[in-house]
């Protein structure tokens, strides 16, 4: 099962621990880890469900391309960690 | 009235005036480092609700029932999915709050409803007290909101709304760049009202169309809501009969332009503004701060300066950033280079509350 994680960052405002989730997608695997914290989603993504302009998500080190197609397929030992994207300086 | 809220780029501070020598001080801060971008004391019940813009995370809503004790974290106004098919597929304003701009209580007899003005600029309604929001359609889908622009902005923003008193069913909203706009009934349906207004920054045709106004602010006389005033691009402006059509004042100079104006709640000839250098240059006209007030329905203007800066002021009051309480003569005012004063004389005479704030956004009485 993909392990999904976020950021102090994204912690300091949403409590939300680190998960084993079951999922075939990206996109699956954020919404089943944002039922632990709902709130969280908000936080990620905006209401269009795409990624905040903000906010990097990485699978395995790789920050993914697009903020709005979350289909990329993440297997059962994928690492999925939720970043708030440094910017500005 | 006895607490002063103030919005900041980093974050809400209270401010209250001490009884024994009188000077108002801030005396707590919430949301540390946090941009607030509105802030509202429900005079109903009491509660405060805080908008935040968080640079990474997005809108967020904050509410509290016991004066700032303690916060909950509330829904923010969302926008529903963008069609991907039909008139609005290929809308170029973006489906995505990015600010709350404006936050107004409904009326008396409505308990928990709350209006919210967003950028890009969707009116949101909450029925109760902000767990959740609904998007007023019938202005989203507007075909004319099509011919909105962002002023300073990238997207057009909804930044005044006005509640009728009487009949709260009625509201007048304004939008930079977007005009004046009237519901009679709770925001179901909507026609554009602010004829009058010119706009000197369009093509020569279009100059006088009402869909296209900059609107900086829109004030309403609580008394008599039928007299609106506004701040726009170009000029100040009044109307008597409800926002139909409005009459270009005698300007208030030493500038016309600015970003606020505010409206005694009782008295519909008497208003206050806060001039700027027009247009680009945005700061107090020649470094000199000065609140201008009309008690003539916008004849003629008095220029008050006591007490505020008058040399290399390079402030700017954004459209919320100057408020009157309740008892129509305590004032207060803040500005983007986080200067912050209070008056106790209606705007004649001002204190130095504050001088190193962060950016004031919006300032308002609890």
């Amino acid at each position: 099962m993909p392990t999904v994680s976020f950021a102090p960052q994204l912690q300091r405002h949403v409590s939300c621990p680190t998960q084993n989730v079951s999922a075939a997608s990206l996109g699956e695997a954020l919404k089943a880890a944002f039922l632990a914290a709902p709130v969280m989603q908000s936080y990620a993504l905006d209401e269009q469900g795409h990624v905040r302009k903000h906010v990097a998500v990485f699978v395995n080190n790789e920050m993914i391309a697009s903020r709005r197609d979350l289909s990329l397929a993440v297997g059962a030992n994928d690492v999925i960690m939720v970043i708030q994207a440094l910017s500005g300086g | 009235m006895s607490t002063l809220l103030v919005a900041s780029r980093k974050g809400l501070f209270t401010a209250e005036r001490n009884s024994t020598d009188g000077k108002w001080r801030i005396n707590g801060h919430h949301f540390h480092g946090e941009p607030v971008t509105q802030v509202l004391a429900d005079p109903r019940d009491g509660s405060w609700y805080a908008a935040l813009r968080l640079g990474h995370f997005g809108v967020k809503m904050r509410r509290s029932t016991n004066r700032g004790l303690s916060w909950v974290e509330t829904p923010a106004p969302a926008f529903p999915p963008k069609p991907t098919a039909g008139e609005w597929a290929d809308d170029a304003t973006p489906w995505t709050v990015d600010l709350v701009w404006s936050l107004a209580a409904g009326g008396a007899h409505e308990p928990n409803t709350l209006w919210a003005g967003c950028m890009p600029a969707g009116l949101f309604r909450s029925e109760d007290a902000g767990d959740s929001w609904q998007l007023m359609d019938s202005l989203w889908l507007d075909a004319r909101r099509k011919g909105w622009f962002g002023g300073g902005n990238d997207h057009p923003g909804l930044h005044s709304i006005c509640v009728d008193p009487i009949h709260p069913q009625r509201l007048t909203i304004a939008i930079s760049c977007g005009g004046v706009w009237k519901s009679e009934d709770a925001g179901k349906g909507w026609g554009l009202f602010g004829a009058g207004m010119h706009a000197p920054y369009m093509p020569p045709d279009v100059e006088e169309d009402p869909n296209t106004q900059d609107v900086h602010s829109l004030s309403m006389c609580a008394a008599h809501p039928h007299v609106m005033w506004v701040q726009h691009h170009a000029g100040a402006y009044r109307s008597v009969d409800g926002g139909l059509n409005f009459t270009r004042l005698t300007p208030p100079l030493p500038s016309d332009f600015g970003f606020v104006i505010v409206a005694d709640p009782v008295n519909p000839l008497r208003a206050w503004v806060a001039p700027a250098l027009a247009d680009t240059f945005r700061y107090a006209p020649d470094g000199a701060m000065c609140v201008m007030r009309t008690n003539d329905g916008g004849n003629s203007w008095q220029a008050f300066r006591n007490g505020l800066p008058q040399s290399h002021a390079y402030d700017l009051v954004y459209r919320h950033g100057l408020t009157l309480a309740p008892d129509r003569k305590t004032m207060a005012m803040a500005s983007t280079t986080g200067n912050a004063w209070t008056s106790e004389d209606a705007g004649e005479n001002w204190a130095v509350l504050e001088a190193q704030l962060p950016p004031v956004a919006a300032v308002a009485w609890a």
